[in-house]
């Protein structure tokens, strides 16, 4: 059976490995896992390496620096499938913010051996540079989104990922909207489904870590938030701006605030 | 059978009565900053002295002056999701020795009492009966509930701002049979409920409770307090003539107030999820790692979402203006041609529950007036 396994690999870009610990976490599952898949290459895991080609990739993290440009080039031509993990890896991470500034300025500031750095500009992610089958968003991921994504890999069917808003979880979980009843304001109507409405279950506002979901309206949501919560704009920018700050959806809503409304 | 007067605080005897028949009890409770349909123990649970303030992308309680047990209007969430549960797993299948061996799920639950239905949602409950049981393929799992359900309704003798079944014929004096009907009368004298069993199961359980025969004088109290409630409707903003809505849509499929909506909606889908009659669902198969195992979950879904209308190809309804008229006119008018009447019964919540403050009277307001131009 064991030549017929599907070898999996699992790479790191620029991130906080907190995607790839998800995997980790599976620890009722991972044996079921590793029975079902040959782990090739997990350097998180395991330091042993197997050579590609792999059939599935899975890639976490987003590209920062020279090198990651051309070893997600390496990556994606020995990968059947790839597929990307997390907010870095689907829409840049937190460290897209870096895409708003410029970034010399702050090398200088941060090191003391500026000379020593090499890094791109930008954050961006994986699907920016390669063809990427398939998003798993959040951050992290959810390991129950990722275990069926892997499922559904095996299996050769489509993965039972939905991209409607979090609102959807958070009503089917019997919470009592948090923006409607309170008048606090939650990122969930912009955001895409995953997590289960963790925040919202544990009464707390999303903050949209898992990125806009399909046909996202960020600009109508402001517009209530600002008539009829009293945000202020600068409030509604820091949502904008987190973890998935290069997703545009996200960030054409923060520049439209910023520069009051209009386009940039 | 005769209206009989139930004292306040002997309003937990009834509630007592339905668990030792057997019943898992589901009333009003206060939670989350809300009212929320959830399973009660006793009278205790349940949130006298609250009362909601709802508008357009608003819901807030607050203390009543007075003591009211239901004081209050409908509740955050619908009685629908006790019928048909959230998310439900409909079969399992598993390979044994080769073979694929199926497993249905049966309903395990116990019987349902519910107390504190509005007349609203009695028309809800049967309007979704109409799409669950009626059909040619019923659904076993809300069928079994719905048959052993006891329905201990109220009527309504206070209206909130976002309330319109005086609009859509369905309220606020409940119309509909339950098995047992309150009224709740209180003033600076007295508290009491008016009583009236409207089956034989429930002529048994009044048979049981510490009643005395109604006068003429309390009779009148309770038509004056359900009136109390018609009146803040009649004089609200949401009162309007219903008669001609399912044609006033279809001859505007294309009216320019579609795009306005889109402009505001966020397509999150809470309208639908909160609404009472709102069925649909999504299908979801998964197989495991092993692929030896395999589950089909069902769950509510929405025509809000990218996915509901997509098959072979694409997506029928990719944008919002698209997405917020299918479900205006199914609501309002389609819905007339599918089943006989109306989907909407005017609870509102899909008026208080929508995060950017989306109002469906009001949007029908502007394509009257945009028809009219
Ligand atoms: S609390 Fe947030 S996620 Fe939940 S329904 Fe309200 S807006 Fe949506
Ligand atoms: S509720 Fe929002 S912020 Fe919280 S985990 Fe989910 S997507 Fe992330
Ligand atoms: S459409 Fe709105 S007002 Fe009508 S029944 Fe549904 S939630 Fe209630
Ligand atoms: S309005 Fe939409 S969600 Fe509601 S029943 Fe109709 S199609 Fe389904
Ligand atoms: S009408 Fe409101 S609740 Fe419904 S999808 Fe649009 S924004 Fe969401």
């Amino acid at each position: 059976m064991s030549a017929a396994k599907a070898t999996v690999a699992v790479w790191k870009f620029s991130s906080c490995d907190g995607c790839q610990l998800s995997l980790l976490d599976c620890e009722d599952e991972l044996l079921a896992v590793a029975e079902q898949v040959e782990i090739a290459y997990f350097m998180e895991a395991s330091s042993r390496q197997l050579p590609g080609p792999y059939d599935l990739s899975i890639v976490e993290g987003s590209i920062t620096t020279p090198e990651q440009l051309e070893l997600i080039q390496s990556v994606r031509q020995q990968s059947r499938f790839l597929v990307a993990i997390g907010a870095c890896a689907t829409a840049g991470g937190i460290q897209a913010l870096r895409n708003l500034v410029d970034v010399k300025d702050y090398i200088a500031t941060v090191y003391a051996h500026p000379e020593y750095i090499s890094t791109l500009a930008t954050s961006t992610p994986i699907s920016e540079h390669v063809t990427v089958d398939f998003e798993l968003r959040g951050c992290p991921i959810n390991k129950q989104q990722l275990l069926e994504v892997i499922s559904a890999f095996l299996r050769q069917r489509r993965p039972q990922i939905s991209d409607h808003a979090v609102c959807i979880e958070c009503k089917l979980s019997g919470v009592a909207c948090l923006t409607t009843s309170r008048g606090l304001p939650c990122m969930g109507p912009v955001t895409h489904a995953g997590c289960g409405a963790l925040c919202p279950r544990y009464d707390r506002p999303c903050f949209g870590c898992y990125g806009p979901k399909e046909n996202p309206n960020p600009d109508a949501m402001s517009q209530w938030w600002q008539a009829s919560l009293g945000v202020d704009s600068v409030k509604i920018i820091e949502n904008m701006r987190n973890f998935n700050a290069a997703a545009p959806a996200f960030h054409n809503a923060a520049e439209r605030m910023n520069t009051g409304g209009k386009d940039d | 059978m005769q209206t009989a007067i139930l004292a306040a605080a002997d309003l937990d005897q009834l509630i007592q009565l339905l668990i030792v028949e057997g019943f898992q009890v589901i009333g009003p409770v206060r939670d989350q900053h809300a009212i929320l349909y959830d399973q009660i123990s006793s009278a205790a649970d349940l949130p006298q002295g609250w009362i909601d303030q709802q508008e357009k992308g608003s819901y807030r309680l607050e203390q009543s002056p007075n003591q009211a047990y239901f004081g209050h209007t409908v509740a955050a969430n619908s009685w629908k999701k006790f019928l048909n549960p959230p998310r439900r797993r409909l079969w399992r299948a598993s390979r044994e020795n080769g073979q694929l061996v199926f497993q249905a799920e049966s309903n395990e639950a116990p019987p349902l009492a519910f107390i504190g239905v509005r007349s609203c949602e009695l028309h809800a409950i049967r309007i979704q009966d109409a799409v669950y049981i009626q059909g040619s393929h019923p659904d076993e799992l809300y069928r079994s509930n719905r048959q052993r359900l006891f329905n201990v309704s109220v009527n309504c003798t206070r209206a909130t701002a976002t309330c319109f079944c005086a609009s859509m014929n369905t309220g606020p004096e409940v119309s509909l049979p339950s098995d047992i009907n309150l009224t709740e009368v209180i003033d600076a004298e007295q508290h009491y409920f008016l009583v009236k069993a409207g089956s034989p199961a429930g002529e048994r359980i009044v048979a049981q409770l510490p009643t005395r025969a109604a006068d003429q004088t309390a009779q009148q109290a309770g038509r004056e307090a359900i009136g109390a409630a018609l009146q803040q409707m009649q004089t609200g903003p949401r009162y309007f003539d219903s008669s001609d809505v399912k044609e006033l849509l279809y001859r505007n499929l294309e009216s320019p107030s579609w795009d306005d909506v889109a402009e505001r909606c966020l397509s999150c889908a809470n309208c639908t999820l909160a609404c009472p009659t709102c069925f649909c669902s999504a299908v979801e198969d998964s197989t495991d790692l092993t692929g030896d195992h395999a589950e089909r979950w069902q769950r509510w879904d929405s025509c809000f979402t990218n996915d509901f209308s997509y098959i072979h190809g694409g997506t029928i309804r990719e944008s919002t203006r698209s997405r917020y008229r299918q479900w205006m006119t199914h609501k309002l008018a389609t819905w007339i041609d599918q089943f006989g009447h109306s989907g909407c019964v005017g609870c509102g919540r899909c008026i208080s529950w929508c995060p950017v403050g989306i109002d469906i009277t009001e949007e029908l307001l502007h394509i009257r007036a945009a028809e009219a131009k």
